[in-house]
């Protein structure tokens, strides 16, 4: 059971970090965004995987509160966490930030 | 009466989702006195400030249960193995630095707000992919696309089978 949570935590952090590194490699607010939610959002669902895996192990009342927490929030990071990008995107856009070297922008074109 | 009904139908979802929250607090069954009374204060909060818009648009047919049977299969199924791959193919390219940005149209033919939500929610979610616009009227999806390989795409061609799931769970 402790592998199996080292094991979580473990991608958790990788995924975590390469969404940092993301933020700041990749060009533009668009890429970005790209690179800092989603690769955060993977990792965090594995490191909330992990909390919830612990907190089962552990049993009784306090171990299965912060089991169905844990999983509650990964519900609702998979419900926010596209809404909230897709607003940022949807601003950027509106105020007129073109995306660095796109290759093709039809939203553009539609104006 | 149908206003009555949406009250109804949303504050016992948001109860249900609150009792969980609050599982193994206390002495009455799993949940103690006054996590129920809060629950149940929030929950109809809750119902009266949300449920005209929740159920609008063809809502009642989510409440079939095997459209949410249909939602996990798709959520541990397919959607999951979409977003490890394309999580470790954007992994690749913030460390290599290889990208062809661009925003493309496609038009997934979808006709209710449960369906789009959830197709776009799936697209944004899923690394590579990012939902920046949706043409209310004609249902065209705008998505910032991190390595362009078709400049008019079909929906297959960006996001693989979500839409035909979004048709099966929402529409």
């Amino acid at each position: 059971m402790n592998a199996l949570i080292y094991a979580f935590l473990a991608i958790g952090a990788v995924f975590n970090g390469l969404g940092a590194v993301a933020l700041l490699r990749f060009p533009d607010v668009y890429t970005r965004v790209h690179g800092a939610t989603k690769c955060t959002t993977f990792g965090s669902i594995f490191s909330l995987l992990g909390v919830a895996v612990y907190g089962f192990a552990q049993g009784g009342g306090i171990g299965g509160t912060m089991a169905v927490r844990a999983f509650l929030a990964l519900v609702f990071l998979l419900l926010t966490n596209p809404t909230g990008s897709h607003a940022l995107a949807r601003a950027a856009h509106r105020a007129g930030i073109k995306p660095f070297r796109a290759v093709v922008d039809r939203l553009e074109e539609r104006r | 009466m149908r206003r009555v009904a949406e009250w109804t139908a949303t504050g016992i979802f948001a109860f249900a989702v609150y009792l969980l929250l609050a599982t193994f607090t206390g002495s009455l069954g799993l949940w103690a006195p006054d996590e129920l009374i809060a629950g149940a204060v929030l929950a109809a909060v809750t119902a009266l400030a949300t449920g005209a818009f929740l159920w609008a648009q063809g809502g009642w047919r989510l409440l079939q249960p095997q459209r949410w049977i249909l939602f996990l299969l798709y959520l541990i199924g397919p959607f999951l193995w979409a977003m490890a791959k394309a999580n470790l193919d954007v992994a690749w390219r913030v460390i290599t630095g290889r990208i062809r940005p661009g925003i493309v149209r496609f038009n997934p033919n979808l006709h209710t707000d449960f369906g789009r939500t959830l197709l776009a929610n799936s697209i944004t979610l899923t690394p590579g992919t990012l939902t920046v616009d949706i043409d209310d009227d004609s249902g065209d999806f705008y998505v910032h696309w991190i390595n362009v390989t078709d400049e008019s795409p079909t929906p297959e061609r960006v996001c693989g089978s979500f839409p035909k799931w979004a048709r099966r769970i929402a529409e």
